[in-house]
């Protein structure tokens, strides 16, 4: 398998759990012989980590939106 | 949730269906915030932001009548401001979107990466501890073409699944799943330069 392969078709299903079999183990010989795959496997799981870490959950409710959203449903 | 819960909301969604003002108000106060969390993550604006979340109430009023209680109110409020906001979103597309290539990784024509692969000093935990990273993710998101955005704002952050992400976009399953590898790949590449051991 070539990195081009590994990263661009398989690395989503490996990580889905989605592979079969005989791929997976081609893939993941790949990796005991690729540390640039490695590298980029773990930094692609660190985007999908650091995506969600970083998803905002701060803010205030403004009162007047409340408001609002009651006047439209007055209305 | 449990049975005091299910009970409670049972409750609230009769009173809803007949049209009381209070239950109106209950439903307001009680899910706003969670709506405007999720709106403020895919708009880039917050007057986009409360426009959209505006816009899911009007349409949950509307609805409530056609809402069935083997879901939640908080899962079917979710639902409706994700598609409040897309809605939003397509409407604002005006130019054609960024070419996401420029973002994927390169290889040689043997296969084998352009360039070696570096790890990451910098992880998911050590945003949590420093704003202005998580700040650099946030902006990093909001740089990516917006079909690729949108998918993986809702498979990666709002957590849908590839099916329900398919549904609200209108696209097949396997798109999602294509667009969502080329937006994680993209995001990755932008976040790099920011997570690598710095050079002295």
């Amino acid at each position: 398998m070539k990195c081009a392969d590994a990263i661009t078709t398989f690395l989503a299903d490996y990580l889905d759990g989605t592979l079969p079999p005989e791929v997976r183990a081609d893939f993941e010989h790949h990796l005991d012989v690729c540390a640039s795959c490695v590298a980029y496997l773990r930094t692609y799981r660190e985007t999908i980590a650091m995506a969600a870490a970083a998803r905002t959950e701060l803010g205030d409710v403004p009162e007047e939106l409340v408001q609002i959203v009651l006047a439209v449903r007055g209305r | 949730m449990d049975a005091v819960q299910q009970r409670q909301e049972a409750s609230l969604v009769e009173q809803l269906r007949k049209g009381d003002p209070a239950a109106f108000e209950t439903l307001v106060r009680t899910y706003m915030p969670m709506m405007l969390r999720v709106a403020r993550r895919f708009m880039k604006s917050e007057e986009d932001a409360r426009d959209a979340v505006q816009d899911a109430f009007v349409s949950a009023f509307r609805s409530i009548g056609s809402f069935h209680s083997n879901a939640s109110l908080s899962t079917w409020l979710h639902r409706i401001v994700v598609n409040a906001c897309l809605m939003r979103l397509r409407s604002q597309r005006r130019r054609p979107e960024e070419d996401i290539e420029a973002y994927l990784p390169r290889f040689r024509e043997d296969g084998h990466h352009a360039q070696p692969v570096e790890n990451w000093t910098e992880t998911a935990e050590t945003i949590l501890e420093r704003s202005e990273l998580a700040e650099i993710v946030r902006a990093a998101i909001d740089r990516l073409p917006d079909t690729h955005r949108e998918v993986l704002l809702l498979r990666d952050i709002e957590e849908l699944s590839t099916d329900e992400a398919a549904q609200a976009l209108g696209v097949t399953p396997n798109a999602v799943k294509v667009r969502l590898h080329r937006a994680r790949q993209a995001l990755r590449a932008l976040l790099d330069p920011y997570m690598r051991p710095a050079t002295t």
